[in-house]
């Protein structure tokens, strides 16, 4: 065998080299086409989106400036399951906040982590709970979606005061929020990482009213 | 239409449909057809994906040399998906949260693929944006049918959810099928998509069966032979 390739050889791999490397640049060139032109709705979409998912949690009686604009750190973020990127979102009226969204996950779902977002007044009652992102079975787990079921309304008004530790839990286990035909993992585990959001809440009350009126 | 397009159309939906003739495209098939919407937004979605990668591949089938083909086609149609998802993001969010699921699943659909190599390459655009488009109806039948089964048999409803997909007018067309139905959890997980895909082979194959053995049927009867033969009791 000879070291060096018959020339025929060597220029179908120049051409061939040659022709795929422009395609490369081509399609790259307009996927970051593509991108660049886009990147701005993009991003716009993506926080109009946001926007109306908190808006869903938080009754607007209880803030006059955007919830995306009072976005705050969160202290001890691994009792609500979150990594350190979470935030909550406050919501301002007149300068007070007069509530707050936290994100919650539960990690013991049927398929996985189910993500939360609950929004609790200073009072401590649910305005609203909504799974984000989840992978339960569809048909059955799916149901904590609100645009499948109204079963996350279930929470509206909940509070520690009214319903005690041992209330939170499915019908099944004794609780008072019912299940859904067929699944039963996955209420228990949202059942469950809501409470964990009102204890989040009680406990750290003064840090999270107090960060937030500094803003 | 002309007896080419007639028998590309005829080919897409049936005699060489992607999903029950040449069994491609079966992972996304497989995964997603739980229920009618689904089957329809990844239908769609690889309608438009392969309509569009035929007929770029079909532009520039006399600028590529044969041995570096595939390469050039895996990155036109990698390059195809991610712009329609980045265009869905920019223009339409709404129907980006509803199919955006879907689209990573076009690139892991072979029949885009194979359709480019095995007939977009070697005819002029207009035959291959037609092949596309009879190929992807064919797949989204498919799609649609199996889902319509899984969902019947899984949750006893159909067309549930189609406001995800079609916009606040189709929000009444759950059509509950069977009341007080307690699920049947084997048809919408993945068992029951394997399960349902042979049936669908199965009754294609078994109706093809049956238009052969009628063509056969009709055909006269070949002369008898002359040689006598005597029989006594049965011939097995």
């Amino acid at each position: 065998m000879s070291l060096e390739a018959p020339t025929s050889l060597m220029a179908s791999i120049r051409t061939g080299a040659i022709s795929l490397g422009v395609f490369a640049v081509l399609t790259a060139a307009a996927i970051s086409l593509t991108y660049v032109a886009g990147s701005e709705s993009i991003a716009a979409n993506k926080a109009a989106a946001k926007a109306r998912a908190l808006a869903e949690v938080m009754p607007p009686h209880l803030y006059d400036q955007s919830l995306l604009s009072a976005p705050q750190k969160l202290v001890d973020y691994g009792e609500l399951n979150v990594n350190s990127e979470a935030v909550g979102y406050a919501a301002v009226k007149s300068g007070n906040t007069q509530a707050i969204v936290l994100p919650v996950i539960a990690k013991d779902g049927y398929s996985g982590a189910i993500s939360l977002l609950v929004g609790i007044d200073q009072h401590g009652f649910i305005q609203g709970v909504r799974a984000i992102e989840h992978k339960e079975t569809p048909g059955l787990g799916d149901k904590v979606e609100r645009k499948k079921s109204p079963w996350v309304d279930s929470f509206n008004g909940r509070s520690l005061a009214n319903t005690p530790a041992d209330d939170w839990a499915v019908t099944k286990d004794g609780g008072v929020f019912d299940g859904f035909t067929g699944a039963t993992i996955t209420p228990r585990a949202v059942v469950n990482a809501v409470h964990q959001g009102l204890l989040y809440h009680q406990r750290h009350h003064n840090a999270l009213y107090s960060v937030a009126q500094e803003q | 239409m002309s007896t080419e397009q007639t028998k590309l159309m005829m080919n897409g939906l049936w005699n060489n449909n992607p999903a029950l003739v040449q069994l491609l495209g079966l992972c996304p098939l497989l995964a997603v057809t739980g229920s009618v919407v689904n089957a329809l937004g990844l239908g769609f979605a690889t309608l438009l994906v392969l309509v569009g990668s035929n007929l770029l591949v079909s532009l520039i089938r006399n600028h590529v040399a044969d041995d570096i083909r595939l390469p050039v086609f895996v990155m036109i149609i990698a390059a195809l998906v991610t712009i329609a998802e980045l265009t869905m993001q920019a223009l339409t969010y709404e129907l980006y949260q509803i199919l955006g699921i879907f689209i990573p699943l076009i690139v892991t659909n072979c029949a885009i693929l194979g359709r480019a190599d095995a007939y977009a390459r070697k005819n002029p655009p207009h035959l291959a944006v037609l092949d596309g488009l009879s190929m992807g109806l064919g797949f989204a039948v498919v799609l649609v049918l199996l889902g319509a089964m899984r969902e019947l048999l899984g949750q006893g409803t159909l067309f549930a959810d189609m406001h995800l997909l079609l916009g606040p007018m189709a929000q009444n067309w759950t059509l509950v099928i069977i009341d007080d139905y307690r699920g049947f959890l084997f048809a919408v997980l993945p068992p029951g998509a394997f399960v349902g895909m042979g049936l669908i082979i199965a009754a294609k194959n078994t109706f093809d069966q049956y238009q052969k053995m009628q063509k056969l049927k009709a055909q006269p009867l070949a002369e008898a032979g002359s040689k006598r033969v005597r029989v006594t009791g049965t011939i097995a």
